[in-house]
């Protein structure tokens, strides 16, 4: 590979940077990765406009070899903002990346015009458009994998804070409906909740409703001791309830000791214990006369 | 020095802590507390931590020895008040004090005190009853 010196890419580009333009957008709009129902020709000739013209800012001031430079910096921005945007957009990854790679094709055929003849230049030179666009492309597919993790992880934190509510049941009874894996994480979240709500609300029974909890493994026991253990520091009770057959053959198994903690296999059953605790009962209305 | 006031209400001995705890402060209060329980003969001691934010590892095994303490000397200990970040900073550390009788305030912890000192005082009025028949 020649040093980039002796390239006249950067001089190219900018002289022809109008017929490059014209050329790619026609290239776009023609492409079949191109998405015309998510972005508008107009947008797309602003985009293709603003990239050729910091490209061609960028690659007078530093090589095309050097694209992590301080030159490219406007360019990069440019790039991740375009990429953030398509993964929002819900554009794939390689619909966002042929954004950069669609440009080969028309600065091939204006390089082929103007070194026509020169064969060993002209090699060099496509070398060395072709190896800068790769690396804008690829940096492009980079930036849109961490603005789908960014969203995976968005939406994480929320499923987190959506799947812990703590429900009054009567006053001074508190229920905690569990639904999901629980993790360490998790827990933390459902532990400060329910306390703080016993703080709030002044109960002084919480049933913790493990039937929507799928597997619990000793690690999980952990966590359910550990948030029983902390609401009776604060002077509430805590119940546990909906273990299915299988869960407490796990917990068995597993010789996670349980003894100190009420357990009833219903949400139900859980809630006669707490209305006992409270001095309560339910019981049928009068017949009517 | 300052010192943890220990209130005397009937038979039953009210402490409560306003400031954080460091731990002079604390075993100044195991001190004065035992005196006060063994002085006082008194049944019942009532703790209230409902203003303490910040807990430690030897603050709270002060706190279990002091309930430990006050059981030997006959008094039941009910502790109230204890905020959440207190509970799971203890759990986590593994202190779960395992004697100590909770309440979630002051008036439940009354309660539970009042219920508890009764039924231990009417077992050994029981107890002695079986004597004298005996």
């Amino acid at each position: 590979m020649s040093p980039a010196a002796t390239t006249r890419l950067p001089e190219i580009i900018k002289r022809r940077e109008s017929d490059l333009l014209e050329r790619w957008i026609k290239e776009q709009l023609g492409a079949v990765t191109t998405r015309r129902d998510l972005v508008s020709e107009s947008q797309l000739r602003e985009q293709s406009r603003e990239f050729l013209g910091l490209v061609a800012q960028a690659a007078g001031k530093s090589s095309l070899t050097s694209l992590d430079s301080a030159a490219w910096q406007a360019v990069r921005d440019m790039l991740g903002d375009l990429s953030r945007a398509r993964a929002a957009q819900g554009f794939s990854p390689s619909e966002t990346a042929t954004f950069v790679f669609s440009l080969k094709q028309p600065l091939f055929d204006v390089l082929r015009q103007e070194f026509d003849g020169q064969a060993a230049t002209l090699t060099e030179e496509f070398w060395t458009a072709s190896s800068a666009l790769d690396r804008l492309g690829l940096y492009t597919t980079e930036v849109y994998q961490k603005g789908r993790e960014e969203v995976i992880l968005r939406q994480q934190q929320e499923m987190l804070e959506l799947s812990t509510p703590v429900v009054k049941l009567w006053d001074g009874v508190l229920a905690l409906p569990m639904i999901g894996t629980l993790d360490s994480a998790r827990t933390q979240v459902v532990m400060e909740s329910l306390l703080q709500r016993i703080v709030e609300t002044g109960a002084e029974v919480a049933i913790i409703d493990i039937t929507g909890v799928p597997t619990v493994d000793t690690l999980v026991a952990q966590h359910l001791l550990k948030t029983i253990t902390a609401a009776r520091l604060m002077g509430a009770e805590c119940i546990i309830s909906g273990i299915r057959p299988q869960i407490a053959a796990t917990i068995v198994h597993l010789g996670v000791d349980l003894s100190a903690v009420i357990t009833k296999a219903t949400l139900a059953d859980a809630f006669q214990v707490a209305l006992g605790r409270l001095g309560l009962a339910v019981q049928r209305a009068p017949a009517r006369p | 020095m300052e010192r943890i006031p220990i209130l005397k209400m009937g038979d039953v001995l009210l402490v409560t802590i306003q400031v954080d705890m460091h731990d002079q402060l604390a075993l100044a209060l195991q001190d004065d507390l035992t005196a006060k329980i063994s002085h006082t003969g008194a049944r019942g001691v009532l703790i209230d931590i409902s203003a303490v934010e910040v807990v430690d590892s030897f603050i709270g095994r002060m706190i279990a020895n002091i309930a430990a303490m006050a059981r030997i000397l006959d008094a039941q200990t009910v502790l109230v008040g204890m905020q959440p970040a207190v509970a799971i900073t203890l759990v986590e550390l593994g202190l779960t004090l395992p004697g100590v009788r909770t309440a979630l305030n002051v008036e439940r912890g009354m309660a539970l005190l009042r219920a508890e000192v009764e039924s231990a005082s009417r077992s050994l009025l029981g107890k002695a009853d079986d004597d004298t028949q005996g």
